[in-house]
């Protein structure tokens, strides 16, 4: 059951939320749609799912464009974001309304509802109302009510933005092993690069109504096509400069610009976790801060002639001996990336 | 919310849509607006001064100046008596509470008439306190005060719910704090509780107000209706009809809706300001 | 007026947290307030009905056996409850209008569903009268249909629609506004049709309110006068409701027959109240 969407544009009034997006899920892949707030995506599953209207372009599931179709129609599973469990209905109820309105008889209801139960972990909680839930047994049963029609599709609109951090941790990885055990074509929206890393197939980001990249994880962490990419997976130093010589140079960073013309203003992206320092007399710079953020640390520096530096390192990195306020640094850089100056940017420091 | 949709606020006008606010607005039309207009148009077709006239002439300007005393006299009593209940239904627990509590929401079941018939039955002639009254020398039936009374009494849940709606919304924070700040009781209520209420009580004055001007059945029976005495606006426009003086009655009905409208509009824009600050 | 119908909402006295003790003018206050209720409420109502139960419960029933007496209580009763049954399914759909869709007007809609409760009843039923009497042309032309309007039977359900038009719907708008959306989205994408989740899903939450706001309705409805008293023409037998009786018979000199028939109407009224607020309790604490 492979979903294409096909130069997709949806409008409200003057503001374009979804721009000319193409973007293509294969038959029970587990995809992530990624992307900061407001970016459009969950207008997009919106649009897949039947529940908003396209301006422009076309949802085809499993080769037959759905266009024409109601939402109730397209047999998919949908997940909202704050679970829409129906409030006056148990447990069980919500499970089998799916099953209900397709007037599935008693006796085959009771043995679906109960097999999703058993297979989602919810034993004991049949009867009980929404209300008697916590946030993680809820997003469950919501799950469970979306896969009892036997969808050909499941489409959950960042299901797990309204729980605790820990919880999260661990419907991630229940989803994703529902999703090896199943196998239903499956996209998810998050604004978590974290959750889409740990959860999905293929990732497509998407930023102001545009597709950025579509890729694995990998391909999209270590091969950024746009800044906006390489900037918002992970925390990034920005420098701007020109080049020089084939190279870009930032304070004691030297990049090599290959192919591309002297003096031609360009911005290097830097990941925080892209590079290594250590304590050196004199070093290129000297460290600002130390913070410890949980099993990481984070240092902040001052590179001199560049500016300020982020690196990131795991708590027990041996690079970390002797690191304190106030001591000079050198700089190893592993991978940074060059992308041309965005057009009206301040122009070179 | 992610992703706000601007467009949840801009309806999709599907035919059923269409159908069903048609036939919402016709329906508030033929049961509102239609029967309000025609009064208007009434009172145009009597003309204007003739209408204004014929008020006069059948004393109507003295019976609406004693609604509107009457009136005053409700939103002031039950001001006052409406805050301290609240206050003292809300905040204190006493014994007794749950009943007084269910005493003041008993004149909105109680129809007018028989609350002026109750009022007779007490304050009248061969009533409870007829011996203590004819001890004061004091006339309550048939006469200004039984008016008040009635009205008070037709008015009470007014301000006491809509200040104990406010009170129970707001909390004791503010309250424990001036009084750990060492504030006394009486400061506490001037300058913490009041400016707090101060909606609260606007709105359910206004709504006091509204009701007093329109109460008919209560003042009907307990003041009778006593041209120069206890005639007033409701009881003119009442006996107006039955003496056949059709355009007074119509332009005082025309005058009272007037107001009820001006009332209704003002109370609008405080229930706007009231939840705009909760 | 609004606040006529929600201050019955809020009936349970306070669900206030800790309480500052009181000093000793706050006691004295209370009992001050406590002695100005029972005056003003109590006292009058418990002779109301002391003078109304004299005669014990034959009393109530004598006093229904009068001319035109039971007529006016079936009169009354009936007619309260189908004004107040037709402006539950008209309130529901006002309260829907209101609360889902956007409309130039909108906010002058919501004004006019006060209206009732501002107007003096009165100058309703001289509405009316206005438009409906007989010598007016649809008046008369009702009146050819042999369906009269002012002064008959229609002319009262006329009323009555007008004075309990706003108790259901403000009764339901807070419940629908509490209504997540997404709920009914879910159910499309599950596959139900419009009817379906109009059952399943919008009516549960709603019933209450519904009901609340119609016996709220009903009860005012049962109460009514100054409309009736010019709208009905007060036809013994035919168009007499029971204030209208009750009045009746307190110029008449009768106050002990007045005050029997008000007892059964208070019963009635007072009957309803611990049911309206059970009512407006489960439609208020629905939610997680």
């Amino acid at each position: 059951m492979g979903i294409r969407v096909e130069h997709l544009t949806k409008r409200f009034g003057s503001f374009v939320a979804v721009q000319d997006v193409s973007l293509e899920i294969r038959s029970g892949e587990l995809s992530a749609l990624l992307g900061p707030s407001g970016g459009g995506k969950s207008t997009i599953l919106r649009i897949i799912s039947g529940l908003e209207a396209a301006d422009e372009g076309h949802v085809i599931i499993d080769e037959q464009s759905v266009d024409h179709l109601h939402a109730r129609a397209r047999n998919i599973g949908f997940v909202f974001q704050h679970y829409a469990l129906f409030r006056h209905m148990t447990v069980a109820q919500n499970i089998g309304f799916g099953l209900e309105v397709r007037k599935v008889p008693a006796e085959a209801r009771r043995t679906r509802v109960a097999d999703l139960v058993a297979l989602l972990g919810l034993q004991g909680l049949e009867e009980r109302l929404p209300s008697q839930l916590s946030g993680g047994q809820r997003q469950r049963v919501a799950v469970a009510r979306a896969l009892a029609p036997e969808p050909k599709v499941l489409l959950l609109d960042e299901p797990f933005s309204a729980v605790d951090a820990q919880v999260r941790e661990e419907l991630r990885r229940w989803l994703r092993r529902l999703h090896d055990d199943l196998h239903v074509t499956s996209i998810f929206v998050t604004h978590d690069q974290a959750e889409a890393f740990s959860v999905a197939d293929r990732v497509f980001i998407i930023n102001e109504g545009r597709l950025e990249q579509a890729g694995t994880p990998l391909e999209v962490l270590d091969d950024p096509a746009t800044e906006f990419v390489a900037r918002f997976l992970g925390e990034v130093n920005v420098y701007d400069g020109r080049v020089r010589d084939g190279f870009l140079r930032v304070g004691p960073i030297e990049v090599a610009a290959s192919g591309v013309a002297d003096g031609t203003p360009m911005r290097m992206i830097l990941r925080a976790y892209d590079l290594k320092l250590w304590r050196e007399e004199p070093g290129v710079g000297v460290v600002r801060r130390v913070l410890l953020l949980g099993d990481r640390v984070k240092v902040e520096a001052v590179l001199d002639g560049a500016g300020p530096l982020f690196a990131q390192f795991p708590r027990r990195s041996s690079l970390l001996k002797g690191i304190e306020p106030g001591c000079r640094i050198a700089v190893e850089v592993s991978t940074a990336r060059l992308y041309p100056l965005p057009a009206g940017s301040p122009g070179t420091p | 919310m992610p992703d706000a949709r601007p467009d949840a606020f801009r309806t999709r006008w599907l035919p059923r849509r269409v159908a069903l606010l048609a036939l919402v607005v016709a329906w508030m039309a033929l049961l509102l607006l239609i029967p309000l207009g025609s009064l208007a148009v009434g009172v145009v077709q009597f003309g204007p001064l003739a209408v204004l006239r014929q008020i006069g002439e059948a004393g109507g300007w003295p019976a609406l100046g004693r609604t509107v005393v009457v009136a005053i006299a409700s939103v002031v009593l039950n001001g006052v008596f409406g805050v301290a209940g609240a206050i003292y239904l809300v905040r204190h627990r006493f014994w007794g509470r749950r009943l007084l509590d269910m005493l003041v929401d008993l004149p909105l079941a109680v129809s007018p008439v028989m609350t002026g018939l109750a009022f007779i039955l007490v304050f009248g002639r061969g009533g409870l306190a007829e011996p203590l009254l004819e001890a004061l020398g004091w006339k309550i039936t048939f006469a200004m005060p039984s008016l008040v009374l009635a009205t008070v009494f037709v008015t009470l849940p007014f301000v006491l719910r809509e200040v104990s709606h406010v009170l129970v919304e707001l909390g004791i924070d503010e309250e424990a704090a001036a009084a750990t700040l060492g504030a006394s009781a009486s400061q506490t209520f001037w300058r913490i509780t009041v400016p707090n209420i101060r909606h609260g009580l606007t709105y359910g004055s206004t709504l006091t107000l509204a009701r007093a001007l329109g109460e008919f059945g209560a003042v009907l029976v307990v003041g009778g209706a006593i041209k120069g005495r206890t005639d007033t606006a409701t009881t003119f426009i009442f006996t107006a009809v039955d003496e056949r003086h059709e355009p007074a009655a119509y332009g005082m009905a025309l005058i009272l809706a007037a107001l009820s409208m001006a009332f209704l509009v003002l109370l609008e824009r405080l229930k706007k300001r009231r939840t705009r600050e909760a | 007026m609004a606040g006529l119908v929600r201050a019955v909402r809020q009936a349970p006295g306070g669900i206030s947290p800790a309480v500052l003790r009181p000093g000793p003018l706050g006691v004295v206050g209370r009992g001050l307030f406590a002695s100005w209720l029972s005056v003003l409420v109590a006292i009058p109502l418990v002779v109301l009905a002391w003078h109304g139960l004299r005669g014990g419960p034959e009393g109530v029933v004598h006093a229904l056996r009068l001319p035109y007496a039971w007529e006016a209580l079936t009169l009354t009763i009936w007619t309260s409850a189908v004004t107040a049954v037709l402006n539950a399914i008209m309130g529901t759909a006002t309260a829907w209008v209101l609360v889902r869709y956007r409309f130039p007007g909108r906010a002058l809609l919501s004004m006019l569903v006060d209206l009732p409760l501002a107007i003096p009843t009165l100058v309703a039923g001289l509405m009316i009268v206005n438009l409906f009497g007989p010598q007016t042309p649809v008046g008369a032309w009702f009146k050819g249909l042999g369906l009269p309007i002012a002064f008959a039977v229609p002319g009262i359900v006329l009323a009555l629609l007008f004075i309990n038009l706003p108790f259901v719907v403000r009764s339901v708008e807070p419940v629908l506004l509490d209504l997540d959306p997404a709920e009914e989205e879910a159910a499309v994408t599950l596959g139900a049709r419009t009817w379906t989740t109009l059952r399943r899903i919008l009516l549960p939450p709603l019933a209450p309110a519904i009901a609340g706001g119609t016996l709220q309705g009903f009860a005012r409805a049962l109460a009514e006068f100054g409309s009736i008293v010019v709208v009905s023409g007060n036809i013994p037998g035919k168009t007499l409701t029971s204030p209208v009786f009750i009045y009746g018979e307190v110029e008449a000199g009768r106050a002990d027959v007045a005050a029997a028939v008000s007892v059964v109407l208070l019963a009635i009224a007072i009957g309803l109240q611990p049911a309206v607020r059970w009512l407006n309790r489960l439609a208020g604490a629905r939610h997680a």
